[in-house]
């Protein structure tokens, strides 16, 4: 009997975990470590942060789910990786410290044959001074929307705005990345656009004044380079697309902006231009920068190896090429495949989780030399589709034999889709369906653009809204691991 | 008519430097009858993606 250990419960590690445990069967052992006790859909908590969706709308508990499916969920946080064993033992381990079941705050060891690290992010708040705590929380100057909580949080301080402005007073609204080095920037556009609409219907958009600030040197870029679009028998940049949303509505933007410093009702950034300025705000909604959750691994006599494992910034080494050195020697080839560790072939990464070889947008600096650029987009689809081929690699070697993955998942070979709503009403609201592909630019295969012009696309309407309802209810439906639930693509 | 969509740009802003629709074009964007159309298109689109993606 192999046994496979996922840390992470979230889109990579929900996914590797459900499928692993359905191929495998019950000749083997499937084990999910995660500290969160409940599975939450991340993309609408947009729609919490604003009011139309509650938090038990995109949530719901793990236990059940993996009770049902036979999976052995253990609510805990990995804390470090032991790959080589121990001294009189070459069982590979992980160290896991229980955050629920009735045994927090206790340790134990974890024996694996294949490891998956599906972690996701470390929301790293206090990378920007006054957007944390400084216990690596959410600070009290600024609202998110990364978690449930927080957009239930982001709802209730976005209600008091609107109640003010109704009032006639004037408010500011700020939303966009807390940090120069940030991703997702997706999130920020689509909450940016979602609470606009709620002033609209609220009767009160002309009393707010709507700022997007972000660290982009164009909008539309994504963390992605920007993209290009057919469309009108043109082929645009997302430059156009995006800056027209943003125009429509009246919402004004900073751009190359490296937020320096949050406090009350104000923040100081610095932009690519080397100038530094201030922005007053009544709300805002800054995203933290990403890095790794902080694991260490030691090696067999108890050495620290985390180095070997882990890039600096803490997230995963794979099969990528680290040394690709500067932007004009980028290849698509750079991108991870099979997401396999070069040192320990049993320990593989998927989502988040991974250490790209370098962001996919052309590397900028302030004068100073400050780094101001997007560091690049994991999304859900792709962070399934790689905690899919990660599970279908490690069954391949358990029940085939099989010495090297036998599945892959590039970014720079898949595509993605992502719908943006404005609003929740089946009727009123509109959403920007976008598909790129691949999601890597890969100028070799795709000269000029870097991309399939067929395959990477955008449109806005009510159809798009519609998508994102459905998928909506498909992927929790999926998630929870319902009838049919295989049948709904990553 | 096609002026109240662009009243709020001011020039030599950044907002003045892209294009804004107009009201044919918001008008198809909420047209149910269009929107099923292009909601069969985005799905098609999409179902396209996932098969290419798949390894």
């Amino acid at each position: 009997m192999a046994r496979v250990v996922i840390m992470g419960g979230g889109v990579a590690g929900h996914t590797a975990a459900s499928f692993a445990k359905k191929w495998l069967g019950n000749e083997h052992e499937v084990v999910v470590v995660t500290p969160n006790s409940q599975w939450n859909w991340i993309p609408s908590n947009i729609w919490v942060g604003v009011g139309q969706m509650k938090k038990e709308d995109v949530v719901f508990p793990l236990a059940p789910v993996y009770e049902k499916a036979g999976i052995d969920y253990r609510q805990a946080k990995a804390v470090s990786i032991h790959p080589e064993g121990k001294e009189g033992s070459d069982q590979p381990y992980i160290t896991i410290e229980y955050t629920g079941q009735g045994k927090q705050g206790q340790s134990e060891e974890l024996g694996y044959d294949y490891l998956i690290n599906a972690t996701g992010p470390k929301l790293n708040f206090d990378a920007t001074p006054g957007l944390g705590d400084g216990n690596g929380q959410l600070g009290a100057h600024t609202v998110s929307v990364c978690t449930a909580d927080h957009a239930v949080h982001a709802s209730h301080e976005l209600k008091a705005v609107i109640e003010k402005l109704k009032k006639g007073e004037k408010q500011v609204i700020l939303i966009g990345m807390g940090h120069g080095m940030c991703t997702c920037q997706g999130a920020a556009f689509e909450y940016i656009f979602n609470i606009e609409h709620e002033l609209r219907q609220a009767g009160v958009r002309d009393k707010a004044e709507i700022i997007f600030i972000t660290n982009e040197s164009f909008l539309g870029d994504f963390g992605m380079g920007g993209m290009h679009i057919k469309m009108g028998g043109y082929v645009a940049s997302s430059k156009i697309f995006a800056e027209s949303l943003y125009a429509e509505r009246d919402i004004e933007w900073i751009l190359g902006a490296h937020v320096t410093r949050v406090e009350e009702g104000k923040v100081t950034y610095k932009t690519l231009d080397g100038d530094t300025d201030e922005q007053e705000f009544d709300f805002a909604m800054l995203i933290p920068p990403f890095a790794g959750v902080g694991f260490k691994a030691y090696d067999k006599a108890g050495g620290e190896i985390t180095d070997k494992l882990f890039a600096p910034n803490g997230f995963m080494k794979v099969d990528a090429k680290y040394d690709a050195g500067a932007y004009e020697n980028w290849k698509a080839s750079d991108w991870p495949r099979t997401l396999q560790n070069p040192d320990y072939k049993n320990i593989f990464a998927a989502g988040i989780a991974f250490a790209p070889p370098h962001t996919i947008s052309k590397p900028m600096q302030a004068p100073d030399g400050t780094p101001i650029t997007p560091t690049p987009p994991r999304t859900g689809m792709p962070s399934a589709m790689m905690g899919k081929a990660v599970a279908a690699s490690i069954c391949d070697m358990i029940k085939e034999g099989a010495t090297e993955p036998t599945h892959t998942a590039s970014m720079a070979e898949m595509g993605a889709a992502c719908v943006a709503s404005a609003g929740k009403g089946l009727l009123s609201g509109t959403a920007a369906a976008m598909t790129v592909f691949p999601i890597v630019p890969d100028f070799e295969t795709y000269p000029g653009t870097g991309r399939d012009i067929h395959g990477t696309t955008g449109e806005i309407g009510l159809a798009a809204h519609w998508v994102k309802h459905i998928l909506h209810h498909l992927f929790i439906w999926k998630a929870k691991l319902r009838p049919g639930w295989t049948l709904i693509p990553e | 008519m096609a002026h109240e969509h662009v009243k709020h740009i001011d020039p030599y802003t950044p907002q003045s430097g892209t294009m804004v629709p107009l009201g044919f074009q918001k008008f198809l964007r909420t047209c149910v009858l269009w929107q099923l159309i292009r909601f069969i298109a985005i799905n098609i689109k999409m179902t396209i993606l996932i098969l290419k993606s798949h390894h």
